[in-house]
């Protein structure tokens, strides 16, 4: 079973990770967008990590909303509502229970997939975060270490794609060729997710 | 940074009138658009018009915070209009909707073009018309072809 304690372990090493690899994230942000995604998930992870600690929320839902709230108050890019969305949505749908078990985890964060995907209007292919995280919800009902490489993976395959939305999607044919930086931070969330859960 | 252009004055009859909200990547641009639009919008009974652009920080981008203040300080109750540039901004007040306590009750995204959405919904939104009005007259700006 998944408890609070679980769900802020997972935030504090997404913010870790995030942290490692920001200049990668900014790095693959220059050529195909405005080279601030690393950056800006930097704010919003370091500000999730700041909060969880301070207010302490007691249910894995509570955790989620409150991490994606503030993901959308502080990122000031679309990392930020997007991801935002995410968690909250995700947090939203797991309700206030102590405990969730990871079938139960693997729905509620399809939910909040379908979320993005709804605010963002983006679908598989799309070279978007979506890349990474769709196949990592579906690998998720087999085990964590499973919706890792699924996110990898997912990750990884949007390089020969041609972006489709977003600002990356104005550079056409351009686009193609450079791995998506969204996609990837997904797949360091969900690395992150896997890590915790001691896979 | 978050600026209450205008503050709005009291229609002829006390009528409410609907806030616009105007929310750039720049902080300059978001000004500058309010700046045009109560401008064009002429000399007499004005809406509350606030702009919303930048990180908050000095840079580009969008702050949650500024678009929520914003949106705050033109509502007079008859209903919020919120217009954005793109990316980020869009998707930042789709998601602050979505929170449900973020903004005021009847904010609406308008799907307009940023500057001409905003004269149309400023000068209806001066006359008197309500947010579904407004809404109207801005979208329609899209159906305004130049050439």
């Amino acid at each position: 079973m998944l408890d609070a304690d679980f769900f802020r372990r997972w935030m504090t090493a997404t913010a870790v990770s995030v942290e490692h690899e920001a200049e990668r994230l900014t790095a693959l942000d220059s050529p195909i967008g405005d080279a601030d995604h690393g950056s800006n998930l930097q704010r919003g992870f370091r500000a999730v990590a700041t909060v969880l600690e301070k207010d302490e929320p007691g249910t894995p839902g509570a955790v989620l909303t409150l991490a994606g709230r503030q993901l959308i108050s502080t990122v000031g890019g679309a990392s930020g509502p997007l991801y935002g969305t995410l968690l909250r949505r995700t947090g939203k749908a797991l309700g206030d229970a102590a405990e969730v078990d990871e079938q139960e985890f693997a729905q509620a964060l399809r939910t909040g997939v379908d979320a993005v995907m709804q605010l963002g209007g983006a679908a598989p292919g799309d070279k978007t975060m979506i890349d990474a995280l769709l196949p990592a919800v579906d690998a998720l009902g087999q085990s964590f270490a499973a919706a890792r490489s699924a996110a990898e993976e997912g990750a990884q395959a949007t390089t020969p794609l041609q972006a489709r939305k977003g600002r990356a999607s104005y550079l056409g044919e351009r686009s193609i060729g450079h791995q998506d930086p969204g996609a990837t931070s997904s797949a360091l969330l969900i690395a992150a997710l896997a890590e915790t859960a001691g896979e | 940074m978050s600026d209450l252009v205008n503050a709005g004055t009291a229609g002829g009859d006390g009528g409410k009138l609907v806030g616009v909200v105007l929310v750039s990547h720049s902080a300059a641009v978001a000004a500058s658009v309010a700046e045009l639009a109560t401008g064009l919008a002429g000399g007499g009974t004005l809406a509350p018009v606030a702009a919303a652009g930048g990180d908050g920080d000095g840079g580009l981008g969008t702050s949650s915070e500024l678009i929520s203040a914003a949106a705050a300080a033109v509502d007079r109750g008859a209903g919020v209009a919120v217009l954005t540039d793109l990316g980020s901004a869009v998707l930042t007040v789709k998601a602050l909707l979505a929170e449900g306590d973020e903004l005021p009750p009847d904010t609406r995204l308008v799907d307009a073009p940023f500057v001409e959405g905003a004269v149309a919904a400023v000068v209806t939104a001066s006359a008197g018309a309500d947010l579904a009005a407004v809404e109207a007259a801005a979208a329609e700006a899209y159906t305004y072809r130049k050439v």
